[in-house]
């Protein structure tokens, strides 16, 4: 093993796979088989970088020599940078390595397009076949579907990987055409059509025959740059929202737009990455998925934009105060859950503990209810509850005002959810 | 106030629970140790762990908690965090005094506790998880140290065996020595003696060939996956208390 260039390729090509920000490894299912290495089931992140985001798979690329010109993007052609192409056989070996000292939980493979779609997609498709035949891997792997590969390296990739991933990289056709004259955004929906319909098929033919080889058990996922183009929250969330309703996406990742290139088209390269937006719109994402809210409920209109203050619950409930007060001990979990200062977690404790005994403000403190949020929401077993009559806006000016440093900390967090 | 020693073991525990019922002893304190009735006001009686009377009252407990609840209980009672062992005792009066299961009664103290201890240990569960790296060792052996903040070591036999099935391995607990052995068939837990032949200096020295190629390419992975334009230290420490830092390959 040459050392010095193996460790230059990894380098060069970790960078240029960075701005991807999808790290999960978790959704699949995936067993040791035959006492061979690795499983693949929770997802764990086993480092964070310097910027919090989680380490837990080897995210690469094979090779970030393209033919395309994409303004956002540090590997375009014409971007003057250091060129590398990993062999198949290298990549393998990086990931067995790393993955026996426990330091990942599998492989994240993408590329720039070399020479075309499909010559690219089957390489990497190589790499993931000869982990899991001949070294009998069964960590997590993710591949990026090249957009415009065939159908029969796409359907190969499902076989081996758990997750297949196609980038929407902006939230509309508009920003797409502006900044990736050369990508066309039915050559992505295509794919994910198709890995939707083979997934779905997989499922059923599993039910009937136990034997069914997995397809992609993780499922598929995409990502949006924000902050590149000029979209509104609305904008991406519904394309969001759009996405997961009709292609059965696992994860939807937004990516704040990191300046790599001074281009009249793009905001200038002093540019602050936009992560407060990131971490909202993470938030409005969040409760769409696990918090029963509907896209126009968090962004609309009125609201086209998501406030960068408060997170979007508690914005969503001071524009809806004919809501609250709700009473704790008699509402709905769906209710309770709206309210800001309660999480998922809290709001299962609650449901469970009033079971006992009416619950009062002491207890729900016990439970983790952020009473200085909630307090203005609800009632409970107590006398003392909020009885002046409060706009939104109040409570807005309340709440900032006596956890303005809690705010600055959550700013910066990117998953820390309410 | 009545003072009762017992040795630390779950049997002696429910041993102790056994004497408070049968001589209703109330109020208690519950400490672990050696028995010194020197220099002690209270009353201080010893337990005397029973196997028999542990095993009564771990029926008893069966009948008024799931199956997942005792789990619970006795992981609480493992991990060895200092000054919780009235805490768990108060839980299991808690259960034994009601008429319903308790397990789910947040709003009781101890269940709320008992509930907090769990989350302590499971996170710690996953950072050990996550943040043991092995080092080849030359005869093929993947080996680990780790300082866990609570006795977890025996939490993570399940985890490791099923994801390295075919690489014999070791974690070991330098903190509380003791460590857990996979010989590609089964775990075991074993006690190294450091001792001045055996020195963790040498281990060093048994590292395969390897090793170094692939923690330096780790370093460097490591370093190239960094965005500098987003660069948050305290983001970066909360995830990773620095305490763990001196196991983990990329920091040191
Ligand atoms: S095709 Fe992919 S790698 Fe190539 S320039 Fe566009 S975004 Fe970058």
């Amino acid at each position: 093993m040459n050392v010095d260039r193996i460790t230059e390729k990894l380098n060069i090509l970790a960078d240029a796979a960075k701005y991807d920000v999808s790290c999960a490894s978790s959704g699949s299912n995936r067993k040791n088989k035959d006492k061979g290495l690795g499983n693949a089931s929770n997802g764990i992140c086993h480092s964070y970088t310097e910027d919090g985001r989680c380490v837990s798979l080897l995210k690469i690329l094979l090779t970030n020599h393209c033919i395309f010109d994409c303004a956002y993007c540090v590997s375009r052609k014409n971007n003057d940078i250091k060129r590398a192409a990993f062999t198949v056989q290298e990549v393998v070996d990086l990931t067995i390595n790393f993955y026996r000292r426990n330091y990942i939980e599998g492989l994240f493979l993408s590329s720039g397009i070399f020479k075309d779609a499909d010559y690219t997609m089957e390489r990497l498709v190589r790499v993931a076949k000869k982990l899991r035949t001949e070294h009998n891997f069964n960590g997590y792997i993710h591949l990026k579907s090249i957009p415009g590969a065939s159908e029969e390296l796409m359907r190969e990739a499902g076989l081996y990987a758990d997750r297949l991933s196609v980038n929407l990289e902006m939230p509309t056709e508009a920003g797409l055409k502006l900044l990736a004259p050369d990508k066309n955004r039915q050559d992505m929906i295509d794919p994910m059509q198709f890995l939707k319909k083979e997934i779905i098929q997989n499922t059923e033919e599993k039910k009937l025959f136990k034997n069914t080889p997995m397809f992609a058990p993780a499922g598929q996922s995409t990502q949006m740059i924000v902050g590149a183009t000029r979209e509104s929250d609305q904008q991406v969330l519904q394309s969001a929202n759009y996405f997961y309703k009709n292609f059965n996406l696992k994860r939807v990742y937004y990516s704040g737009y990191v300046p790599v290139l001074a281009d009249q088209r793009l905001p200038a390269l002093n540019t602050a990455v936009p992560l407060v937006r990131e971490n909202r719109l993470y938030q409005a994402d969040w409760l769409m998925r696990f918090y029963g809210f509907h896209v126009n409920e968090i962004v609309n209109n009125q609201n086209p934009l998501l406030d960068l203050d408060i997170d979007p619950k508690l914005s969503w409930a001071i524009r809806n105060m004919q809501v609250f007060p709700i009473d704790i001990n008699r509402a709905d979990l769906q209710l309770i859950l709206r309210v800001p200062g309660i999480g998922l977690l809290s709001a299962q404790k609650i449901v469970a503990a009033r079971k006992f005994a009416g619950l009062g403000w002491e207890q729900l403190k016990k439970i983790g209810v952020a009473i200085n949020r909630a307090k203005y929401f609800i009632t409970c077993k107590s006398n003392e509850f909020e009885r002046r009559d409060l706009t939104g806006q109040n409570i807005k000016q309340f709440i900032m005002a006596q956890s303005q440093s809690k705010y600055i900390k959550n700013t910066q967090t990117q998953l820390n959810l309410f | 106030m009545h003072t009762l020693v017992y040795d630390g073991t779950f049997e002696g525990l429910l041993t102790a629970v056994f004497e408070i019922y049968e001589r209703k002893l109330y109020p208690v304190k519950l400490l672990k140790g050696e028995w010194r009735n020197s220099a002690l006001f209270e009353e201080v009686i010893p337990v005397v762990t029973d196997e028999t009377r542990a095993g009564r009252v771990l029926k008893g407990l069966r009948k008024k908690l799931s199956a997942a609840g005792v789990q619970r209980l006795y992981i609480s009672h493992m991990a060895e965090i200092a000054g919780e062992d009235c805490n768990v005792l108060g839980f299991i009066r808690h259960a034994f005094d009601s008429e319903q299961n308790i397990e789910e009664d947040y709003a009781n103290r101890y269940v709320m506790r008992l509930s907090e201890i769990l989350k302590m240990v499971r996170r710690e569960k996953h950072r050990m998880e996550a943040f043991v790296r092995f080092q080849k060792l030359n005869d093929g052996t993947f080996y680990a140290a780790i300082e866990p903040d609570f006795n977890v070591l025996p939490l993570l036999i399940k985890h490791f065996k099923s994801r390295y099935a075919d690489q014999k391995w070791m974690i070991y607990d330098i903190k509380r020595n003791y460590g857990l052995y996979y010989d590609l068939h089964d775990t075991q837990f074993i006690e190294m003696n450091f001792d001045e032949l055996n020195r963790p200096a040498d281990v060093i020295a048994a590292y395969s060939e390897d090793e170094g190629i692939y923690q330096n390419l780790w370093k460097n992975y490591f370093n190239s996956v960094n965005i500098v334009s987003r660069k948050n230290t305290k983001l970066h420490v909360r995830h990773i208390p620095k305490r763990y830092w001196r196991h983990l390959t990329e920091k040191i």
